[in-house]
């Protein structure tokens, strides 16, 4: 690490401007905060984070030592153009070097307008949308099939008719799948029919039905530096989860097959930027890619604490420098994540709520 | 038709709502609005102030204004 | 001293739904000017509501379509859909631009004869063609794709009668990975219904076999849909080939490539998520190079491509009725077109911009269309500027179906304008008047007189 960080120099000398979204570190929290915290702590460089957020009530944005000043954009479903429009307005004033999006809902239209950022004078990081798609919930099982990853295997219904077919392939139970969110585990016909009409009416079709896997759940945070390697992966169980299955705490874990199955993902997908993969391991030792998210995870601080701290490694990566791949990293480190009642006024609300800007 | 006493208004729009928590913007025709009911002015006189301003026949701001007053009522900012 | 610009007060609350307002000035942008004709213009001299097509953007796009094609594969033709948009007007820009005629009933097909495209440039689509229709489209040696049994047999019977040698193709459906599948129009390819077609067709003495058709489904979002249906075709055409020695001529793909237009429930605006041109073409080629026939073999790539030619040449015109407030305090505005004139807003999400320039501030606001009917919504929700009454709006991207399928229900059609390549206007459809409704109108005698004072 040492050694690494003295190669850096040259940032050390400009302050480096940088837009982070996500700033929602609510109960099911956004990454942002997290990444900015990860950034905030590195040596190396002195930055300037710019917020942008899409709802007034984003606790980042009011905690004023993570973030120096906040934009409001437009929901990504106002598509492209203006979402374009609103960063060059911010980055007329901010003179932004590197934007950093965490929301999935998000990314397509940041991965969209990479070329055009970049023309700007913004960097990204990120995957291509070939890549991007590739890892999509309906495509996964296709796409590891092909480079050998192991996957549940699901099948892509539209009507419910074809469950009964779908369960004769996968056996119960199984679980049914809506096409963004929301999963239900199914143990018999009349079930999975319950949780196929349920599931249409919230996120409309296809469904997504796939073989149950029963294991425990490892989480495991990459980057990759998008010609395949990765230059970090750090693998994490849970130790508690909240009633909406979000981590209330996790520990670094020592395993190397988890950190082979994360390089072999970066690599076939030559990966860019942050990702993290939900893993299952079943009891006789069978990894299987539950999910890939194509960014970072809200738990990527302990990354940091466990030393590597791939968002400020990203950073580096986005501005040009070379970093080399992370070996060694704290094992037994663990995070807890904790609330806290932030204070602040109306003032500051109003001013968010009526201007745009805080 | 009054303001409620502890509205608090701002210069650039913002009305908080004490009584409920709510927060509201408004713009510059509602904000002149506001200060004159502040002021207790009744509604002709509003009428005749903000038609010698703007560029509006009084037909029309005697509408908008019918559906801004009703507006302020529906959030409890008038009495 | 002049008096200050007058903007409606409002007032709202500050909560989630109205934060979106930040950074979509671009969507709020007024457009004054079609290709260079102001919008108030064509409004005070042709009326409103009015729909206006650019000529430029059609010839446009259809250049643009087909050098996509043309760089990719060397034996490509477009035939126009008339269902899309049947204005004699339209129509002759395609057909000038070289496009053949795809009709899907008796009626269009007398239309493209009417627009003087010759009898062998015409496609006669569609599961519906009389007796008379398909003799007629025999001597005029048209392209007749065949979509079902009964159709096949009338054809051959027909033949035998009166003597004709028709050419003809078969439309095949098949699974192409998307839903829904489109199995109603043609012959199935997995069910092996669409090889007994085409060995029937072979095996009879007055049917030429001349090409296969597919249409695999409409808004396709999917190039690798195209490319599963041109590999299938292939498949076929291969079959054929080798089977009985015979070459077709064509392989017709059919229509369904999207307009850049938001279907209603789509996250992402249809601008940012829909395919370009490009990707279904490299979709289909790649497939037929690559499927290995000799190049004296290769045959003629047939499109019919509509909306993705035309949807972004038209536009429509409109005026603001009034303004008023729902009794859960959302905006309402009401237009002077609705659901009978713009038809697509039963499936689109459409672009509307003002005419006029405003202030900053904006509402959400439902936009209703005036018809005294509760259906008649435009826009369920939209973030617009403060609209007034006699504000005027233009909507984006209506050239396509709207000017096939609107109802004459309630109110009277509109005028259509055409905005040639010399930026002239030109009337291509009246606005209807009573007279013309009545034309066809007949009362009984007893029914013309009433006593009501």
């Amino acid at each position: 690490m040492e050694r690494q960080l003295k190669n850096f120099g040259q940032l050390g000398n400009k302050r480096i401007v940088i837009a982070v979204t996500a700033l929602n570190a609510i109960d099911s929290p956004g990454p942002g905060v997290a990444v900015i915290r990860a950034i905030r702590e590195c040596p190396d460089f002195d930055v300037r984070i710019i917020g942008l957020c899409y709802e007034s009530l984003e606790p980042g944005l009011y905690m004023h030592d993570i973030v120096d000043k906040t934009y409001q954009v437009p929901y990504p479903s106002s598509g492209t153009d203006t979402l374009m429009g609103r960063l060059m307005h911010i980055h007329e004033i901010e003179h932004i070097d590197l934007i950093i999006p965490n929301f999935d809902a998000e990314l397509f239209n940041f991965i969209k307008l990479k070329d055009k950022l970049s023309d700007a004078g913004i960097r990204t990081y990120l995957p291509d949308l070939v890549q991007f798609e590739a890892r999509d919930k309906i495509k996964l099982y296709e796409f590891g099939n092909k480079h050998g990853l192991t996957i549940p295997k699901d099948i892509i219904i539209h009507q419910v008719k074809d469950l009964s077919e779908a369960a004769e392939k996968l056996g119960y139970p199984m679980v049914v799948k809506g096409k963004f969110y929301d999963a239900i585990v199914a143990n018999t016909l009349e079930q999975a029919q319950k949780a196929f009409f349920k599931i249409q009416a919230k996120w409309g079709l296809p469904i997504i039905v796939q073989e149950f896997i029963n294991g425990t759940e490892i989480n495991v945070a990459a980057l990759g530096d998008g010609e395949g390697n990765a230059i970090s992966v750090i693998p994490m169980r849970k130790l508690y989860i909240t009633d909406k299955g979000k981590a209330w705490a996790g520990i670094t874990l020592d395993d190397t097959s988890f950190i082979e199955l994360a390089r072999k993902f970066v690599k076939v997908t030559k990966w860019r930027g942050g990702c993290e993969l939900e893993i299952m391991q079943t009891a006789d030792g069978k990894s299987y890619i539950m999910e890939v998210n194509p960014r970072f995870p809200a738990w990527i601080y302990l990354t940091a604490a466990a030393g590597q701290n791939q968002p400020a490694a990203m950073v580096k990566m986005a501005l040009g420098e070379k970093v080399e791949t992370f070996t060694d990293y704290e094992v037994g480190k663990i995070f807890i994540r904790y609330a806290w009642d932030l204070i602040t006024d109306i003032r500051e609300f109003q001013k968010i709520s009526g201007t745009g800007e805080l | 038709m009054r303001l409620k006493k502890n509205i608090a208004t701002s210069d650039e729009g913002f009305i908080f709502n004490p009584g409920t928590g709510d927060s509201f913007s408004t713009n510059e025709i509602g904000t002149e609005i506001i200060s004159l009911l502040k002021e207790n002015k009744p509604q002709e006189i509003i009428i005749e102030t903000i038609c010698a301003k703007y560029d509006v026949d009084q037909n029309q701001f005697e509408k908008d204004l019918d559906d801004y007053l009703s507006q302020l009522k529906d959030y409890t900012i008038l009495e | 001293m002049g008096k200050i610009r007058y903007e409606r007060p409002i007032i709202q609350r500050m909560n989630t739904g109205f934060m979106n307002k930040f950074g979509t000035r671009t969507e709020f942008e007024p457009v004054t000017n079609i290709e260079g004709v102001s919008v108030k213009s064509l409004i005070n001299q042709y009326g409103s509501p009015l729909f206006v097509i650019s000529e430029k953007q059609i010839r446009r796009n259809y250049q643009n379509a087909t050098r996509i094609f043309k760089t990719r594969y060397p034996k490509i033709q477009f035939a126009w859909s008339y269902k899309t948009n049947y204005m004699n007007a339209v129509c002759q820009v395609f057909h000038q631009e070289g496009a053949w005629a795809e009709v899907v009933s008796g009626f269009e097909y007398e239309k493209a004869l009417g627009n003087r495209v010759p009898g062998n440039k015409i496609i006669f689509n569609g599961p519906d063609k009389t007796d008379e229709q398909l003799i007629a489209a025999a001597r005029n040696n048209s392209l007749i794709h065949i979509d079902h049994y009964d159709e096949l047999y009338s054809l051959i019977r027909l033949s035998e009668e009166n003597n004709l040698r028709p050419r003809v193709a078969v439309r095949v459906n098949m699974d192409t990975g998307i839903y829904p599948k489109w199995d109603r129009f043609g012959f199935n390819f997995e069910n092996g219904q669409a090889w007994n077609a085409i060995t029937r067709i072979i095996n009879s003495e007055n049917l030429e076999l001349v090409g296969l058709h597919c249409h695999i489904g409409t808004f396709m979002l999917s190039p690798l849909a195209y490319a599963t249906a041109t590999s299938k075709l292939c498949e076929l055409t291969w079959s054929i080939k080798e089977k009985f020695n015979k070459t077709l001529q064509y392989l017709d793909l059919g229509g369904g490539f999207p307009s850049m237009n938001t279907l209603k429930g789509a996250y992402l605006p249809g601008s940012d998520t829909v395919p370009s041109i490009d990707q279904f073409a490299d979709a289909i080629t790649d497939v037929i190079l690559g499927y290995g026939f000799k190049q004296g073999d290769l045959p003629l790539l047939i499109l019919e491509s509509g909306r993705a030619l035309i949807d972004d040449a038209g536009y429509l015109l409109g005026t603001v009725i009034a303004t008023k407030r729902l009794s859960d305090g959302r905006r309402a505005t009401i237009l002077d077109f609705g659901v009978n004139t713009l038809f697509t807003s039963f499936w689109y999400d459409h672009k509307v911009s003002p005419v006029e320039s405003f202030g900053k501030h904006t509402e959400e606001m439902v936009l209703y269309g005036p018809l005294c009917m509760n259906i008649d919504i435009v826009r369920e929700s939209i973030t617009m500027p403060l609209l007034e009454k006699g504000n005027h709006l233009v909507v984006h991207k209506v050239g396509a179906y709207n000017m096939s399928q609107w109802m004459q229900f309630i109110t009277l059609r509109p005028n259509i304008v055409l905005i040639d390549n010399e930026n002239n206007t030109h009337v291509i459809r009246k606005a209807e008047t009573l007279e013309y409704l009545e034309l066809n109108e007949q009362v009984p005698e007893h029914l013309k007189q009433n006593s009501l004072k």
